[in-house]
């Protein structure tokens, strides 16, 4: 039984994918971007925005990354520490971060992504001021961070306490909202590989964040695209941080469980 | 009043399936309108909606374009949309009196739809501020689609 049910996806998936995703008909596999029919939002891009993606020295969201990485080694607060000073070399400490994240934190008893974690870390550790939700420098260490865990698989704790977090998100995902009153499924689980005017819905993952959007010509978070995504359906957005978009987060990040993460990718 | 007003609408799918007539009022300085057999029979002004105006609404970006998720027959316009059918050809398909409930509130006929209601301001979680207790055509912009969608006829 099990055995039949896979073939009859994985033939549905095939199916699926030859006949909607635009420029993959040469590729041979979706690898690494498909695991078991979820897909990154590479795969609905063409031929010349992956190649953007895909070359470091051409990336527009590795300055994103670069910026980061000054900020990361960069003393601020009184006592003249930078991340590097507790963490050391990012490229080891903070190898596969991005990937667990957003998590519960008994602190706050709540959860944090990334961007929060950053901030409390300035504001506890170093005592510094922290960054404005979108700002350059949020964007970059993000970036930074993010980059670090490149290729490895979303993998989000859902269990414990982080189950009613979790829950809220699955919620807000499945609820229309908005003078449009569509919920965010009937996009990117209904309408997956149609043309919505000049865009080509996906399946909505995370696993690319922060994104360079060549149309903002901007680096964009995952609650900017969240709040985007809610004003397009005419609804009233939550702000960046809010604990409804951090439960989003969290659902929307599990929903993409073992994507790659690809950040800073390119989307269009 | 509002919570009337809410009930009424909550009741306009299973009433639209049916044969009976109901009277939707949908939010202050609206106006009423009658569902009868899956249709709106009566216009909701006194102005004859005018197809040359309506080509131009159903285009504009500020008003949730038909292009969005159709295509029409404007070339001038690039990137139709092609969620819903196409829509060359509607008014043969349909009289005027059931484009007019389509474009209202399409949910009367189908609630799993997710094309929007162009003429119902109740029912909705979270509407963006700007847009609340508005909806998104007015009266005449409903009927000046209306109007030129029924022009469209197969040839
Ligand atoms: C009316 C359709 C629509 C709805 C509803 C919608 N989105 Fe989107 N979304 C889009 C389009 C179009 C894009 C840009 C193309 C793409 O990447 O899919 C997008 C992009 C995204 C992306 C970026 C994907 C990437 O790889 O860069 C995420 C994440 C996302 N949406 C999540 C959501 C969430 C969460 C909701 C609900 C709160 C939602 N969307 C509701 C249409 C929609
Ligand atoms: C967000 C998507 C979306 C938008 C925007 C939209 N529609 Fe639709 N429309 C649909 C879908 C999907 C259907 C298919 C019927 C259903 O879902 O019940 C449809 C069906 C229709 C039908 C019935 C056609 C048939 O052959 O059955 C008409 C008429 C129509 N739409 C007109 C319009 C007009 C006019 C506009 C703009 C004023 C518009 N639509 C905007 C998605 C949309």
């Amino acid at each position: 039984m099990p055995a039949v049910n896979t073939k009859l996806a994985a033939l549905l998936t095939a199916i699926a994918t030859l006949s909607a995703v635009a420029g993959s008909a040469a590729d041979v596999t979706n690898a690494p971007y498909e695991i078991d029919g979820r897909k990154s939002g590479y795969l609905f891009m063409t031929p010349a925005t992956r190649s953007l993606q895909d070359d470091e020295f051409q990336n527009p969201g590795m300055f994103a990354v670069e910026r980061g990485r000054e900020l990361w080694n960069q003393k601020d607060g009184p006592d003249g520490k930078s991340c590097a000073s507790c963490h050391g070399d990012a490229e080891t400490s903070m190898t596969g971060v991005a990937a667990r994240y957003p998590v519960f934190d008994s602190a706050r008893g709540g959860l944090v992504n990334l961007e929060l974690r950053i901030n409390t870390e300035r504001a506890d550790r170093m005592k510094a001021s922290t960054y404005k939700y979108e700002s350059d420098e949020l964007l970059a260490l993000t970036s930074y961070i993010s980059y670090q865990s490149r290729g490895k698989p979303l993998n989000v704790d859902i269990e414990g306490p982080a189950k009613p977090f979790f829950e809220e998100g699955r919620k807000f995902y499945d609820a229309r909202r908005g003078q449009l009153d569509l919920a965010c499924g009937q996009c990117h689980d209904a309408l997956v590989g149609s043309k919505l005017r000049g865009d080509v819905i996906s399946q909505g993952q995370l696993n690319g964040f922060p994104i360079h959007r060549l149309s903002w010509r901007a680096m964009v978070s995952r609650h900017r695209i969240f709040a985007w995504c809610n004003t397009s359906v005419r609804a009233e957005p939550y702000a960046a941080g809010s604990p409804e978009y951090l439960s989003l987060e969290l659902y929307v990040a599990w929903r993409g469980r073992g994507l790659p993460i690809e950040a800073p990718a390119v989307r269009r | 009043m509002t919570i009337i007003r809410k009930s009424i609408a909550a009741w306009l799918p299973v009433l639209a399936a049916s044969s009976f007539i109901v009277t939707a009022a949908v939010g202050e300085g609206l106006v009423n309108f009658k569902i009868e057999n899956g249709a709106v029979p009566q216009p909701l002004t006194g102005e004859p909606g005018n197809p040359a105006r309506g080509r131009q609404i159903v285009r504009d970006m500020n008003h949730v374009t038909c292009l969005i998720c159709h295509s029409m027959p404007i070339p001038e316009e690039p990137d139709h949309g092609e969620i819903g059918p196409p829509l060359a050809g509607v008014g043969s398909r349909f009289t005027a009196s059931e484009l007019r409930l389509r474009l209202i509130d399409p949910k009367a006929v189908n609630p799993a739809t997710i094309m929007p209601s162009y003429y119902r301001v109740s029912n909705f979680m979270r509407v963006g501020e700007s847009f609340r207790d508005r909806p998104i055509y007015t009266a005449q912009q409903i009927e000046d689609v209306v109007a030129y969608l029924s022009l469209l006829k197969d040839n």
